[in-house]
Formats: C-alpha cells, sequence, structure tokens
C-alpha cells in the first residue's frame, strides 16, 4: 500500500517556496507533512497532500516542475524506541532507505514515518511479514 | 535552382578576373569618393596604382568594427547621404551603435544575393515565404524581403514576435521557407508544443537560419522539432546584411557570393593569411557596392575556407559553419571558450534544453570562474536530490572534457533563461578586466 508524494523542483532564489504554498493554499489543498532537501543551488521540497493529482496539476500551472513520488507511510508509536523497531526490520531484510521523515497526525498518538526505498514493494513485503501497520490513503484523507 | 548560374558556377580562372578587375574599380573608386579611405591609403602607403589583381588585396589596410564607432554615424560613406536609399543600425550590444548605408545600387545586389541564397537552400519562384527576421533597422527582416521579392516568392512579412500569431498564421498560410533566427525557431517550437501543435506535421520544407552562429547539434534539434531542412545564412550588416554566404541542400559549408564578396582567412594574431583550410578570422571585402564599401573587413567569425566544388554544382567558395567569434570568445582561467561549444555538448545530453547561459565572475582572488546555468528538463527531474546533482556533475564532467576548463554547472527551472526573439544573450561577463 503507497501512498503518494508530490516533490518540487525548487531554485535556490527568492519567494520560490512562497510561490508552491501560495499556489497550494488557493487552491484549497491541503498540506499534511512536508520536508525540503537541498543543496547550494536549489531544493527538493516533498509534500504529503490531500487532493495530489490536483496539487500537482496546481503547481505545474504556477510554472514549477512537479512530479508524483510513491511512498510508503508506517505508523510507529510515539514514544521512545518506536522508530528503532520500525528499522530494526528494514535493517534485518537488507532494505534500503532514500530518505524519510515523519509527522504526527492531530487524533492519535502514533507517528507516521514516511519511506522513499529503492524497491519499495520489498519494503511493503517485509513490513507487512513483521506486522508493522502501513498506513493507506484513506487512513490520511488522502483522495 | 542555380539563381545566378553565369556568376555562381564559374572556373576558378574566371572568378579570379572577374574579382580582380572588380577590386581594382572599388579601390579606385574609394579612393576617389571616401575621405576615409583616402586618408587610411595613404596612412598606410599604398595606392589605387598598386592593386592590379585580386591577390594585391594582402597590401591594403584592414578595417575593423571600431571604425565604424569612430566615424558614427556616416563617416564612412562614399555617396553624399541623399544618394542613400536606405540605413541600417546595428544592434549595438557593445559600444556605440553602428550605421550602414545602401546605395541603390546596393539595394539591389542585397536583393540578388538573397535571392541567390534563397535558392541556394532550395527555394523556387511561388514558394511562399514567412519571414520571421525582425524587420527594422536590423538587416534580417528586410534583407529577406528584397530577395524574396525579387526571386518571385509569396512572402509573409511576420517580422519576429507575436509567436501564437505566427503559428496560426503557419498552419492557415502553409508557406514552405522559414526564414528567422535558429533560437527563434526553438522558442516557437516550445510555444508550438504548448499549443498542442504537432511540430512535425507542418508545412515548412526549409528553413533559412542566421544571425547567430550555432551548431551542428543545434540543426539536428531543430530539424528533429519542425522536420524541415535547417540551413545557415551568414551575412553582417557592415558586408551587406545576410546573403553573404547560405548552405546548399548537401550542407557542406555556406557558398560565399565571391564575385561580390572577396573572402580571405586569417590568422588574428598575426594578421596573415591562414594556412589552406586552416580556421582562422572571416576578412570580407565588397568589390561591388557604392554607398560604402569597405576593405579588408574584420568580421571576428572564426571559420574556414574551402575551393572544392560543391555537389550542388555551384563552384563559389565555401565558409564553414561559425565555429566561434573573437569577440563573443571567453577567455577563462587562459583558455579559450566558445558559448557554441557548451551548447554542442548540452544538445548531446538526454534531459537538456539548448537553453542556456554561461556566467563568467572573478573570484577574490583572481580566480575566473565559468557557471553555466542549465534548464532542467521536467522528465528528468527527480525527488532525490543526489540524482540531480550527479545530474548536474555529469553536464559538467562532458563541458570540461571539451573545454579544458572546471565549470559549474546549475540546474534552473524550464523556461527561466530568457528566451530570445533575436540573439540570443549566452555569456553574462561579471568580470572586470
Amino acid at each position: 500500500m503507497k501512498i503518494t508524494q508530490i516533490s518540487v523542483f525548487l531554485e535556490n532564489k527568492k519567494g520560490r517556496l512562497y510561490d508552491a504554498a501560495e499556489a497550494l493554499g488557493k487552491a484549497n489543498i491541503d498540506i499534511k507533512a512536508l520536508t525540503i532537501a537541498e543543496n547550494e543551488d536549489f531544493g527538493v521540497l516533498r509534500m504529503i497532500v490531500n487532493k495530489p493529482d490536483e496539487a500537482v496539476k496546481t503547481l505545474k500551472a504556477a510554472g514549477l516542475v512537479a512530479t508524483i513520488t510513491d511512498i510508503v507511510a508506517v505508523e510507529v508509536n510515539d514514544a521512545p524506541g518506536g522508530l528503532a523497531n520500525v528499522l530494526k526490520v528494514l535493517i534485518k531484510d537488507d532494505i534500503n532507505v532514500e530518505y524519510m521523515y515523519a509527522f504526527v497526525e492531530k487524533s492519535q498518538d502514533k507517528a507516521i514515518v514516511v519511506f522513499r526505498f529503492d524497491d519499495p514493494d520489498k519494503a511493503i513485503a517485509s513490513l507487512t511479514k513483521n506486522k508493522i501497520r502501513i498506513i493507506g490513503k484513506k487512513d490520511i484523507q488522502i483522495f | 535552382m542555380i539563381f545566378n548560374e553565369k556568376m555562381e558556377c564559374l572556373d576558378a580562372q574566371a572568378l579570379k578576373t572577374v574579382q580582380s578587375e572588380r577590386l581594382v574599380n572599388t579601390v579606385s573608386y574609394l579612393h576617389k569618393n571616401s575621405p576615409f579611405y583616402q586618408k587610411r591609403f595613404a596612412e598606410f602607403g599604398v595606392s589605387p596604382k598598386d592593386i592590379k589583381s585580386i591577390d594585391d588585396i594582402v597590401k591594403l589596410p584592414f578595417t575593423i568594427k571600431d571604425d565604424l564607432r569612430d566615424t558614427y554615424p556616416f563617416g564612412l560613406l562614399s555617396k553624399p547621404l541623399r544618394e542613400i536609399r536606405e540605413v541600417h543600425v546595428s544592434s549595438g550590444t557593445t559600444g556605440n551603435p553602428t550605421t550602414v548605408g545602401y546605395s541603390k545600387e546596393d539595394i539591389d545586389l542585397w536583393s540578388e544575393v538573397i535571392a541567390r541564397s534563397l535558392c541556394c537552400g532550395g527555394a523556387v519562384p511561388g514558394d511562399m515565404i514567412q519571414i520571421a527576421y525582425g524587420y527594422g533597422l536590423f538587416t534580417g527582416g528586410l534583407g529577406l524581403h528584397y530577395g524574396s521579392l525579387l526571386l518571385g516568392l509569396t512572402i509573409i512579412p511576420c517580422s519576429s514576435g507575436q509567436t501564437k500569431r505566427q503559428l496560426k498564421i503557419l498552419q492557415d498560410f502553409k508557406p514552405r521557407i522559414l526564414a528567422c533566427t535558429p533560437s527563434y525557431s526553438l522558442y516557437m517550437a516550445e510555444t508550438a508544443h504548448e499549443m498542442g501543435i504537432d511540430t512535425k506535421k507542418i508545412s515548412w520544407d526549409i528553413g533559412i537560419f542566421g544571425a547567430e552562429p550555432w551548431s551542428e547539434a543545434m540543426r539536428k534539434e531543430i530539424e528533429s522539432n519542425w522536420n524541415l531542412q535547417a540551413l545557415d545564412i551568414y551575412g553582417l550588416s557592415e558586408i551587406i546584411g545576410p546573403g553573404v554566404a547560405n548552405e546548399c541542400q548537401h550542407k557542406t559549408g555556406l557558398h560565399v557570393q565571391a564575385d561580390v564578396f572577396y573572402p580571405e582567412v586569417i590568422d588574428p594574431k598575426t594578421n596573415k593569411p591562414a594556412a589552406p583550410g586552416a580556421s582562422g578570422e572571416l576578412v570580407l571585402t565588397p568589390i561591388t557596392k557604392t554607398g560604402m564599401p569597405l576593405i579588408r573587413y574584420r568580421t571576428r567569425d572564426i571559420v574556414t575556407l574551402t575551393y572544392d566544388k560543391c555537389r550542388c554544382g555551384r563552384t563559389t567558395p565555401r565558409i564553414s559553419k561559425i565555429l566561434g567569434r573573437t569577440d563573443d570568445m571567453i577567455i577563462v582561467r587562459g583558455i579559450n571558450v566558445f558559448p557554441s561549444q557548451i551548447e554542442e555538448v548540452l544538445l548531446n545530453i538526454e534531459g537538456t534544453q539548448p537553453h542556456y547561459q554561461i556566467i563568467v565572475d572573478r573570484q577574490k582572488g583572481g580566480l575566473d570562474d565559468l557557471e553555466v546555468l542549465v534548464e532542467l528538463q521536467e522528465s528528468f527531474f527527480s525527488d532525490e536530490v543526489k540524482q540531480l546533482q550527479h545530474f548536474e556533475q555529469r553536464i559538467a564532467k562532458e563541458i570540461e572534457s571539451v573545454l579544458s576548463v572546471g565549470v559549474k554547472v546549475r540546474l534552473v527551472e524550464p523556461k527561466t533563461i530568457e528566451r530570445s526573439e533575436g540573439k540570443a544573450k549566452r555569456v553574462i561577463d561579471k568580470r572586470t578586466l
């Protein structure tokens, strides 16, 4: 069960992040989680939003380069050791993490950790086998 | 079709005879009518009686762009201003603008050489031409216009700009020939794709592209975008404007109209003739003009010159595509860099666009930095920074292997590098040299 992440190319210049955020706001798109990876020239903004297809369309219309990436989100106990338990499983099954980030859903005491795997299907099999709950689109109201 | 078979197919000896006679006439004409050249010849210690054949041209002094600037606006005319029928002004990217004046005979000559060029590229009377060079002070639009009139083409004088309108006209009128700058043709392709036009199924068979140097790779890019024959037209306003030379459909160099513009290739450092076939600066002498003929004009364009007969039947000498310009050339850490070299590399890398900009800057320590901004193609975008960095590094490595100088490549968002409807500004030199 994969969910959709929006990735946006941002040149390192004033106002580019604002342009992206403003476009999404105007289109009434809710950002659930975001992270930015950057080097000195550019950044890649990664987001989980409630309406990914619409978000990509909106960003492209605003002149931004945006694409969709499949990611895997898992539920982790919002308590010490929660993340380590999940990573232990992945290490054991020799699964590479390209990058990851986490967020907390308001109404729960669980954290959600988002993973970008080089082989998501293998990762999903491993997580399922080890009874780690994978979050579906419905769980976090993605349409 | 060869427009002027008599002059374009002369054997070597006959061509030389024509050139000799015309050079002798031009030198004595200037000696009589041009205060500038009277003085220049005297300073140089040369007089009309020293010039007996075209081989004697090396005895004459050069003319450079600064001579036009120094005599701005009309100091180089060899006819009274009231006998000048048309004036053009160069874009003046550096320093003062330069003016050129055409007599009635010069306009006729210009029409003739453009008509020859269009035929050389495959045009025949009755074809429809879309002229998307700027009309006005720039020579591109009107030059192509005059030649098309003489040849008997149906002219759509679009001028440059209003791209969507150009594309509508293209679809509705179905012209066979396009004439514009090569970069504008790619800009039009980009707009056409946005408008959902199938650029492979348009009516243009031939594109006559000039006014800026462009590479073989760019030719491929244009031809694959538009499904036409992309041909190079060469010229400069100081000589006549476009029409000095043009490619035929064999694309083996540009045929120089050598019975009216005498070409030499020199080593720009020593000012001596370059070895036969070697690259060097193109020097041109118009030998039939009357309004403002220049002697041995230094074009700053680097070319090679060949006298081999072409398969098309013309015997006119041919210059290569412009390999670079001596004044567009940037010197970075002691190494000569031509923007066209970088363009060639980019066009051969999947995922980049031929839209680029070169920024040269000097560090505090005195070392020069060469940065190349490259537009990222959407399909090559990755959510992983390291992939994008690898891509930048790969481009940098390829450029470095061609230039032998380190570069920094920076990916930028598509369509953020300024598009030009005339000459693309490829180099930003921030150094104060």
